[in-house]
């Protein structure tokens, strides 16, 4: 059973990967034509704008996801009252699919009625929050949504991996009289490696796969100032009818996959080569 | 003279639970005062709330004088020794050493005068640039004690310092902190469930039960003069035998077994002489109990069948029945005993304890 | 006999601090529940828009006052959408993407978790050499972008004629679940003690009986975990439901944004609100029903979506 499963994915892959040599355009044809569609990915400026789009994505919403997620994990870590309650508020938006809170979202930054015009209304005639309808920003636009919908994942794989931490080493640290943000930041911190690089490899595969949240936000507008290359395979292989491009633009996703999981493979074999040294 | 540590009347409620119970405690200056117990007792808690890392319900701490009932751990003047060590496991041995002291912002070179004296002592010099991991445990408690040595403070906090370490280095670290306290001459307080390291390590002994101090006193008195049955019991391995029966009151009183056997109290020294006849217990410590020819010689003696022989090496331990109850003696491993072996056992009530079986006191 | 009496009592002087340390409110304090209220508002305000968006009517809406709560209540945008909204042609509203999506959910979970509870356990006791690379590739495929995986399965389906099927989105749902909810049973599997099946065995069970008679009841907890995962997986899927599901079992997320994105006119945000709360509605209830579950559900694997 999982060998047919797992037979079905290398098949799969092996076959995108082939058609990524092909000039297929809207049926799969085995003529092979070499690297020609990879030239033509690099050249292509949608693809270029898509690459470049998941950089900024990927760094802002991985880099504001891990630091709001450790910030808010710390402050929840302050035997505060009501933990249950923040948490379950810090959470909940997760359990929505990406399609709402793109939806959602979309009408909060409506500049006619949403957030601007709202504020607007109360007095400040100039206030400007409207991210989406230009291109320069509407970027930063899917990051603000994106780090509302999976925030509070990061801060509940960091908050057990603080309250995994040895109780000691928090006496410890207090006898020795080192400041609780300090003892946060360079003894727990460094403590929590593996909470740490969860939390970051599950942002890092929600990155490359965005795709419901555009799609609900932006459809990768305005023009093509959201594209991202999830969005570019799925266009390829249907409307745009070009499936050798479409394959070899999916193949360049697996790539950062690839390289990730073989990180933290590597992390993992170089710890135990350590445990087992010492 | 100036008491090192001062507890006065402290209590600790978690919640509705009470876990220490107006506890007194006087500590001298250099004095190595132990806190033995079983676990849930209340003894590492009592440490926690000295060093300042648990808030007391009420009641007052006093550490070199000064009342630190309210101050931070890091002003209380002391060290303190983990069970898991504790180390910051991304820092290396040095900076391990010195990392409270940086914060504190203390001068370089007074920073580096102390790990390198730290490190002479402990004798952990070439261990300084390595990290916790590529130590065994043995070395990185060194390091953990080296992080209270290097705060160059009067009183030392062992929380079951050699508890995670194997029955070999355990041995060698005890020596190594006596040989520590020797040389240091702080006062240490220290927690431990082990009797053997309460009994090697401590000036005097504080036997807790329930959050209560049940005796302090040195190990001799701890051992030989138990205040209660509770003390009576806990210590000593394999523990002492007990007798029920009854104190019969009198200027020389005669202790009767339940099962009528009288064993007379000879220069027993009592606590305070019974007016009337009690229900009572005797205790007798098993290697008190002797055989064959010495046991004629000995106030109290009675013929016994020998059950089981456990043979240890250094000696061996006995089983049989002395007035109907089940009693344990040692006796050198040279002795020729066997199983349903018909002899001669005896001992001198002197030697022995006596409580009250209602109150459980010693009598 | 206590301490009492062996402390000298002529030093019980009350003098300095005593007892607890008095609890003040320091400014830390209220830093670190100001910094919480203020981003549990972040979190909440969504969800508030949405609601009171949802129950006014549009002449409101245009009075560009996002927070305010509804001067006048209407529920007429959830029957809205819930009955009429238009996806392109059709104006049935949500209702038939409701039960598709039940439907799915339901039929995908089920298979999904029965193959994979099977596949855990024979796995378990798989400890040679090649399960290294076993559990390498089972990691790979729950983390492997579904793009490359998504041309080549449409072909597939084509060839044997079930694309755009209710099978056909069972299916893909079921294979792209597999690895990772395998690697979560087997797990656990692997987690429980050995002897447990070798006691079995010496009472003379087989290894199926085994599987059905103890180690099944046993995975109560593991399974509750693979539903959660499952359900709001599956519900909240937008991708495959778009490529594999056809007009006919369309799931309610892509009708949700069917709706939302083939408005003319007017876009009427209230209706979209009350559609967006509607298809929100099962996995929020999920949540808030599992509780403590779904963060153990994260933890195990979050990887999905």
């Amino acid at each position: 059973m999982i060998l047919t499963a797992i037979g079905v994915f290398v098949v799969c892959i092996i076959y995108s990967f082939l058609l990524s040599f092909t000039s297929s355009r809207l049926f799969p044809s085995f003529d092979f034509i070499g690297f020609d569609q990879y030239e033509r990915l690099w050249s292509t400026q949608r693809w270029l704008v898509s690459v470049n789009n998941l950089w900024i994505f990927g760094l802002l919403s991985i880099g504001s996801n891990m630091v709001v997620g450790y910030l808010l994990a710390v402050f929840m870590d302050q035997r505060i009252r009501q933990e249950d309650l923040f948490r379950s508020i810090f959470l909940y938006p997760f359990a929505m699919s990406l399609v709402i809170t793109g939806l959602v979202w979309r009408w909060i930054l409506d500049p006619n009625y949403g957030l601007q015009a709202t504020v607007r209304g109360w007095g400040f005639a100039d206030f400007s929050f409207a991210p989406l309808v230009d291109s320069n920003t509407a970027i930063y636009g899917l990051v603000v949504a994106g780090i509302w919908n999976g925030v509070g994942v990061s801060m509940a794989i960091m908050l057990a991996g603080l309250r995994g931490v040895d109780s000691e080493i928090w006496k410890a640290a207090k006898i020795d009289g080192i400041p609780t943000w300090k003892t946060y930041l360079q003894i727990v911190l460094p403590m929590m490696r593996g909470a740490i690089l969860t939390a970051f490899i599950l942002q890092c595969v929600g990155v490359v796969r965005v795709f419901d949240l555009v799609v609900a936000m932006t459809q990768g507008g305005p023009g093509i100032a959201t594209q991202m290359p999830a969005i570019f395979v799925i266009q390829h292989i249907t409307d745009r009818a070009n499936v050798g491009l479409g394959m070899a633009a999916a193949t360049m996703m697996l790539l950062p996959v690839v390289l990730l999981l073989g990180l933290q493979q590597f992390i993992q074999w170089r710890a135990n080569q350590k445990r087992m040294n010492s | 003279m100036q008491h090192s540590v001062s507890i006065r009347d402290l209590s600790l409620n978690f919640g509705n639970v009470r876990v220490l119970e107006n506890l007194n405690l006087d500590i001298a200056q250099g004095e190595f005062i132990v806190l033995l117990g079983p676990s849930g007792c209340g003894k590492s808690t009592l440490l926690n709330c000295i060093a300042g890392l648990l808030d007391v319900t009420d009641g007052q701490i006093f550490i070199g004088g000064k009342n630190v009932t309210w101050e931070e751990p890091k002003d209380r003047g002391i060290g303190m020794v983990f069970q898991s060590y504790a180390l910051y496991p991304q820092m290396t041995v040095e900076r391990n050493l010195s990392f409270g002291l940086r914060v504190a912002g203390m001068k370089k070179d007074e920073i580096e005068k102390r790990v390198a004296r730290a490190a002479e002592i402990l004798q952990i010099g070439p261990l300084l640039q390595r990290k916790p991991v590529e130590l065994s445990g043995g070395q990185r408690q060194r390091v953990a004690i080296g992080r209270a040595l290097v705060r160059d403070v009067d009183v030392f906090l062992f929380d079951e310092p050699l508890s995670n370490l194997d029955a070999k280095l355990r041995s060698d670290l005890r020596v190594e902190i006596k040989r520590l306290h020797q040389r240091l001459k702080n006062t240490m307080i220290y927690v431990t469930h082990d009797q053997i390291e309460a009994l090697t390590l401590a000036d005097r002994i504080a036997i807790m039960k329930n959050g209560v101090i049940q005796q302090l006193a040195d190990p001799h008195t701890i051992y030989n003069r138990p205040v209660n049955l509770y003390v009576a019991g806990f210590i000593g391995s394999p523990s002492m035998n007990f007798i029920q029966g009854e104190l019969k009151g009198g200027a020389q009183p005669t202790f009767v077994a339940d099962d009528g056997t009288v064993i007379t109290t000879g220069n027993y020294q009592f606590d305070e002489a019974p007016a009337a006849s009690v229900k009572a217990v005797l205790g007798v410590r098993p290697e008190h109990i002797v055989i064959g020819e010495a046991a004629h010689a000995m106030p109290f003696s009675t013929d016994v069948e020998i059950e089981i022989v456990e043979p240890m090496g250094s000696d061996t331990l006995a089983w049989t029945k002395i007035a109907g109850h089940p009693v344990t003696f040692r006796c050198s491993s040279d002795t020729e005993i066997r199983v349903g072996q018909n002899l001669k056992a005896g001992f001198d009530t002197a030697r022995g304890s006596i409580f009250n079986a209602e109150t459980t006191n010693r009598v | 006999m206590t301490t009492e009496a062996l402390s000298p009592s002529a030093s019980r002087v009350v003098e300095g601090p005593r007892g607890a340390k008095p609890k003040r409110l320091t400014i830390s304090r209220i830093g670190v529940y100001a910094f919480l209220v203020l981003a549990a508002l972040f979190f909440l305000m969504p969800l508030w828009v949405m609601v009171v968006t949802s129950l006014k009517g549009m002449p409101e809406i245009q009075m560009r006052n996002l927070f305010a709560w509804p001067s006048e209540l209407t529920f007429e945008p959830w029957i809205k959408a819930w009955d009429t909204a238009c996806t392109g042609r059709d104006c049935n509203g949500l209702k038939p993407g409701f039960w598709n999506s039940i439907k799915i959910t339901a039929v995908g979970t089920f298979f999904s978790i029965v193959i994979a509870a099977m596949n855990g356990y024979a796995l378990s006791f798989w400890r040679y050499k090649g399960a290294n690379i076993l559990f390498g590739l089972l990691l790979f495929g729950a983390f492997v972008p579904y793009q490359v995986v998504i041309y080549p399965l449409i072909l597939g389906f084509r060839q044997v004629g079930l694309f755009g099927t209710f099978p056909a989105i069972i299916i893909v749902h079921v294979i792209f679940g597999m690895p990772i909810l395998t690697l979560l049973f087997r797990n656990f599997f692997v987690s429980l003690p050995p002897e447990l099946f070798k006691a079995a065995r010496v009472d003379g069970a087989g290894f199926w009986q085994i599987f059905f008679q103890i180690m099944l009841p046993m995975s109560v907890p593991i399974t509750i975990v693979a539903v959660i995962l499952q359900v709001t997986g599956i519900w909240n899927d937008f991708l495959f439901g778009t490529v594999f599901a056809g007009r006919e079992n369309m799931p309610m997320t892509v009708q949700l944004n069917n709706i939302v994105q083939t408005t003319t006119g007017v876009r009427e945000y209230n209706v979209h609100m009350a559609a967006t709360i509607l298809t929100a509605a099962v996995p929020l209830a999920v949540y808030f029903i599992s509780g403590k579950w779904f963060v153990r559900g994260i933890a195990a694997g979050a990887v999905k979506g």
